[in-house]
């Protein structure tokens, strides 16, 4: 086995364990997958990628500032995630621009504050985990706030479950009967930021709405249950972090662009092969249907 | 004058004004219908219909007037599950991966506990609302797979599952079958009887004649309110509909 340690599976998978920091990598982006997937059929369902966009990627100056002055990056991140959604609403409601417009507008100016700010500051912020995530090199304080932030959005996410899946799908109803729908509103865009600043340490801002979006849409081609979907989407987003991680240790490949890409095969191979929904039907090719 | 007891009154709109960042949407409505009412709201397209049906479920706030539902407020109406709104077919995501058991389920929302779950006397209401549009068959079938007219009863079914006491139907005949149609028509009496009150849009003029004791019509504001065989003449109906005249708009023999 040791000779050509590359080729046998068994030890493909046990040799990355030998190493803490694979290990701690492997265990933290389960965990940040799982929250994002989670999130994931909300979002998909909400129509919000764009939205997810825009949050991930104004968190940014907030991530600058806050290591700067030494808070929880989460906190900057948080502020500035809400903070844009607020701005997006507000020029849209008092400008004629489009919706989509003030969204791209708005969120590349964070983000270009953010650069700058990076530029500036010059302390010891390294652009480069934050724009491409840095899952391997992940502090010990780092794992303590993400396990924090993943365990409140994943408490969050679980309590209001039905009001959020009611909200994404009649909000008009859900006003109807006296449930809060400004409140749900808020709730998912906090659990939007929170899932955003942790995943992007998994994936960099630049990818992390892939996080965000991909596995939802994965699941939803494979099921018309939205428990299932939330389940699939789920595994499906643990699985590709943990293949995105072996693969870029054993070919020596950038950590988050491989999760990102093993998510974006995953969803391909629903695309073509989903039984109902994929483009070759195969519920059709198989059953004869009905 | 004298002096009214609200109480008797489902709906009591009084004077009410909506507008959306200073553009005016609806202005001057009013609206009194008693338990028991069918009334018809009849309008162009952007004349109001559904904000008017917002301003009632509290889905948009209104600007000036004030809403009376059963002598309270609406605030306190979505507490009480007073209200139903059933949305038009192309008011809903059709593709949402949801069951129409599901669907109906989210009737009973606003009476359950936070985590929603189901109680014993839920899982009744929502098997008894399902029987009466004849979906048994169809418990666990994803919306998307549904008809329209399937559809249309799904969500009348969440509707009577949440025993709400007033009804807003948007649209309830547009693209269902021949089926549904008699289906909703019987509903409407049986509702009639149980005393609820309902408010549904419609282009369709002949289901006004049929089902409807009041017609409220409306261009951006009241143009006229009444009994049916006073108020739904060929003049208001051409004065709704912005001078053109209701022959072209339903053919000849109306």
């Amino acid at each position: 086995m040791e000779l050509c340690s590359f080729l046998t599976l068994d030890s493909f998978i046990t040799d990355p364990l030998t190493h803490g920091f694979m290990r701690k990598a492997l265990l933290m982006s389960s965990l940040v997958a799982a929250v994002c997937g989670f999130l994931s059929s909300y979002l998909t369902l909400k129509g919000w990628a764009l939205m997810g966009d825009a949050v991930s990627h104004s968190v940014m100056p907030g991530v600058v500032v806050a290591y700067a002055l030494g808070l929880p990056f989460s906190l900057g991140a948080f502020i500035f995630g809400v903070g844009s959604v607020a701005l997006i609403g507000f020029i849209k409601q008092k400008s004629r621009v489009k919706e989509d417009t003030v969204i791209g507008l708005v969120f590349t100016g964070f983000f270009a504050l953010g650069i700058v700010l990076v530029s500036k500051i010059k302390s010891n912020i390294d652009l480069h985990s934050i724009l491409f995530g840095s899952p391997l090199g992940i502090s010990l304080s780092d794992v303590k706030q993400t396990i924090f932030i993943s365990l409140l959005v994943v408490i969050l996410l679980s309590i209001f479950r039905k009001d959020l899946m009611l909200y994404c799908f009649d909000p008009r109803h859900a006003k109807t009967v006296g449930i809060n729908v400004f409140f749900l509103h808020y709730l998912l865009l906090t659990c939007l930021s929170l899932a955003a600043v942790v995943g992007l340490q998994s994936v960099g801002i630049i990818l992390v709405v892939a996080m965000l979006i991909t596995p939802g849409a994965t699941a939803y081609l494979l099921t018309d249950k939205f428990d299932n979907m939330t389940v699939i989407s789920v595994l499906s987003a643990i699985i590709s972090s943990l293949i995105g991680i072996y693969i870029s240790f054993w070919f020596d490949l950038e950590t988050g662009g491989s999760i990102v890409l093993a998510q974006t095969f995953i969803f391909l191979f629903a695309f073509l092969f989903a039984p109902r929904y994929g483009i070759l039907k195969l519920k059709n090719f198989f059953a004869g249907y009905k | 004058m004298e002096t009214i007891n609200y109480q008797n009154f489902r709906i009591d709109a009084e004077n009410i004004c909506v507008d959306y960042n200073g553009k005016v949407a609806l202005y001057d409505a009013n609206l009194r219908l008693k338990p028991g009412q069918i009334c018809g709201l009849v309008g162009m397209n952007g004349a109001g219909k559904t904000t008017f049906f917002n301003a009632l479920t509290g889905f948009v706030n209104i600007s000036k007037g004030k809403i009376r539902i059963n002598g309270e407020s609406v605030r306190s109406a979505q507490k009480d599950q007073t209200i139903a709104y059933v949305p038009q077919n192309e008011g809903i995501d059709s593709q949402f991966p949801i069951s129409v058991w599901d669907v109906v389920m989210m009737g009973r929302y606003g009476s359950m506990n936070i985590f929603r779950c189901p109680r014993e006397s839920d899982v009744q209401a929502v098997k008894d609302a399902i029987e009466r549009v004849d979906l048994t068959d169809h418990l666990s079938t994803p919306i998307g797979n549904l008809s329209g007219g399937q559809r249309k009863r799904t969500f009348l079914a969440r509707a009577i599952a949440q025993r709400a006491s007033i009804l807003l139907l948007d649209e309830p005949f547009a693209g269902v079958d021949i089926r549904t149609e008699k289906l909703i028509s019987e509903l409407f009496i049986q509702f009639k009887n149980e005393g609820k009150t309902i408010l549904l849009s419609t282009h369709d003029m002949i289901h006004v004649r049929e089902f409807c004791d009041l017609v409220l019509l409306i261009n951006k504001t009241v143009v006229a309110y009444g009994e049916t065989s006073e108020v739904f003449t060929p003049e208001n109906i051409t004065t709704t509909f912005g001078g053109i005249s209701p022959d072209f708009l339903f053919g000849p023999e109306s």
